[in-house]
């Protein structure tokens, strides 16, 4: 176990690295245009050569990058262009408030997705499974756009029952996070309904649920005791997956209701070109995905004894 | 006894089984519901300029309300957005572009994804090393933090998305092309093929390919509903191809602001474009269930 834990973390450190470089190459490779972006496009020739010059850009690429690579493992990642102080004073508010909405979104998405899947996988075929699975199509195909717009719509022009916006400009307010927190949990608790419908059936198939039916058992004690336990494995990693997805998620989430979060600060400081927000928000949401693998990739072989691990 | 006759039925062409097999889907209700959504939207594209009541630029009555008669006698529809363009043209328009861009940009991902993961798959050693090992790093990007990297630095034109399309899904196709094939390279008649000396590139593409099509073809059903999302986002973000010409995410994007006094602009190309992607994703459940069934 150990060996297999020592080499996820060295893949994923391998990750990080070769997405680093990727990243670099992708923003930094052309110092004339990052002069650009920092210094504005109304600076003289002269002026940038010597922020370049101040700043190191004349050195090779690779010492450049090791020397930025540097920076960025203790946290320095350089000032934000456009509010002008250190970066990391911005993303981790703004991460953190992430954080909430993603969680309230997985509090409800997690047992809501689990329980459907369980009843729509007890008995394949079925009625109730049949309006489940429809149903979690019918949620997924509907983009966090389009339903962000659609409950807007409903929630706010005919019922008015929420705000239209969760800026959070006067201190937290939950009322604020329902509609962002609702439209994540429309759009992704389809896709795991559907990962634990495809379990529970596959484990209702087997052998020894079968024993255990034939045995004359409860059919309540067939799927509590026997079937769950080994039915939950493969949706525990697709959830874990899911954080990935919401990375994704909330950036058209925090933009449609201007909450102040992550997401949105990536697109921000993507349309304004904040040349070292962008490489922090793309680190950090590579770093969460990244762990997030490790942690599902672990915990299944943890989870899974049928898996040997090598 | 009665003496056996052995018939061999004259072997069908690979397109012809394939069709039939796709048929299959008539015996799937939500596969027809979903065939039907997709085949209305297609008639829509082609039809366009028969169909559109408006051009879809022009700007004519602002912020008309659904019904509203125009100058000239006719009817909004779907009343204008907030500079007067006809909703329901620009809707009908914007089919268009979604149809051609969705389609082309998964095919060039498949073409991209494909022989890698079928040279992965088959080849394994340090082949499948390399390639799996950069897939994955492409996959632990979150998808649309990549799409907004990539866009907002080298800006956002038509060639452009579709590289990022292309660039972001060939490696999930990778993945499920390597599966496939790592599963059927074990299979008696890729021996056989081997065994009589076919080279390499020929049993991938004529034994392993063919072999592998039906989960393949599920999951660019499924591919395509995300890229017509993927496509809608990037609209909605400020992101997508350039304005005038109808964009749905693009038309959301740009009327959602008045959304909460004039929703009808916005509602009914979030409902275009929903009913477009239910469309792919139930007729790639439907394909599922024919192909489990036989």
């Amino acid at each position: 176990m150990l060996v297999f834990i020592v080499r996820r973390l060295g893949t994923m450190i391998l990750t990080m690295v070769v997405v680093s470089i990727l990243l670099f190459l992708l923003l930094e490779i052309n110092s004339a245009s990052v002069a650009i972006k920092v210094l504005g496009p109304y600076t003289s020739e002269e002026q940038r050569n010597l922020w370049l010059e101040a700043h190191g850009y004349f050195r090779p690429i690779h010492i450049r990058y090791f020397d930025w690579l540097g920076n960025f493992i203790v946290g320095n990642f350089g000032d934000s262009i456009r509010f002008k102080v250190p970066v990391g004073e911005i993303l981790w508010p703004r991460l953190a408030n992430t954080g909430i909405l993603g969680l309230a979104a997985m509090a409800v998405v997690i047992p809501l997705s689990l329980t459907l899947g369980v009843l729509a996988g007890m008995r394949e075929g079925s009625k109730l499974d049949r309006v489940i699975s429809v149903g979690s199509i019918v949620t997924t195909s509907i983009p966090e756009f389009a339903s962000a717009v659609l409950l807007s719509a409903i929630f706010v022009y005919y019922l008015d029952l929420l705000p239209g916006t969760s800026s959070m400009s006067d201190g937290f307010s939950p009322v604020q996070l329902i509609l962002p927190a609702m439209v994540l949990i429309l759009y992704d608790f389809g896709y795991v309904t559907r990962m634990t419908r495809a379990s529970m059936a596959e484990v209702m198939t087997t052998h020894y649920v079968r024993t255990a039916v034939l045995k004359g058992l409860p059919y309540r004690a067939v799927i509590m005791r026997h079937a769950l336990r080994n039915a939950l494995i493969a949706p525990f990693t697709v959830i874990m997956l899911q954080i990935n997805w919401l990375l994704s998620g909330v950036i058209v989430v925090e933009f449609a209701f201007a909450y102040k979060g992550f997401g949105a600060l990536l697109l921000e400081a993507s349309l304004n070109q904040d040349l070292y927000m962008i490489e922090a928000c793309a680190m950090v949401a590579v770093f969460v995905a990244v762990i997030t693998q490790m942690v599902a990739d672990i915990g299944y072989t943890y989870l899974n004894p049928r898996i040997r691990f090598a | 006894m009665a003496e056996q006759v052995l018939s061999i039925p004259p072997r069908e062409s690979p397109v012809w089984r394939m069709f039939k097999s796709l048929a299959l889907i008539r015996e799937s209700v939500v596969g027809m519901v979903g065939l039907a959504l997709i085949v209305f939207w297609v008639l829509v594209a082609v039809f366009a300029n028969v169909l559109a009541p408006f051009p879809p630029n022009a700007t004519i009555m602002p912020m008309a309300m659904p019904g509203t008669v125009g100058p000239d006698g006719s009817v909004f529809w779907l009343g204008t957005d907030h500079i007067g363009r006809d909703i329901l043209s620009r809707i009908i328009y914007g089919s268009r572009r979604v149809l051609i861009f969705a389609p082309v940009a998964t095919f060039c991902a498949y073409a991209l994804g494909t022989p890698m993961g079928l040279a992965a798959g088959y080849r394994r050693g340090m082949t499948d090393d390399v390639l799996s090992f950069i897939a994955n790093i492409i996959l632990s990007f979150p998808v649309l933090v990549l799409y907004v990297i990539i866009i907002a630095t080298v800006g956002a034109s038509a060639i452009n998305i579709l590289v990022a399309v292309t660039f972001a899904s060939a490696p999930g196709i990778f993945r499920i092309v390597r599966g496939l094939a790592l599963d059927l390279r074990n299979r008696e008649y890729v021996y056989a093929a081997e065994t009589r000396g076919e080279s390499p590139w020929r049993i991938m593409l004529v034994e392993i390919l063919p072999n592998a099509r039906g989960p393949l073809i599920v999951d660019a059903c499924l591919r395509l509903g995300y890229v017509i999302i993927t496509i809608g986002v990037l609209g909605f973000l400020g992101l997508g191809l350039p304005p005038p010409d109808p964009d749905w995410g693009g038309m959301i994007n740009e009327t959602r602001a008045l959304a909460t006094s004039f929703p009808h602009m916005t509602i009914y190309p979030v409902i275009a474009i929903s009913s477009l992607v239910l469309g792919f994703n139930l007729l790639a459940d439907g394909l599922r269930e024919v192909s489990l069934r036989d």
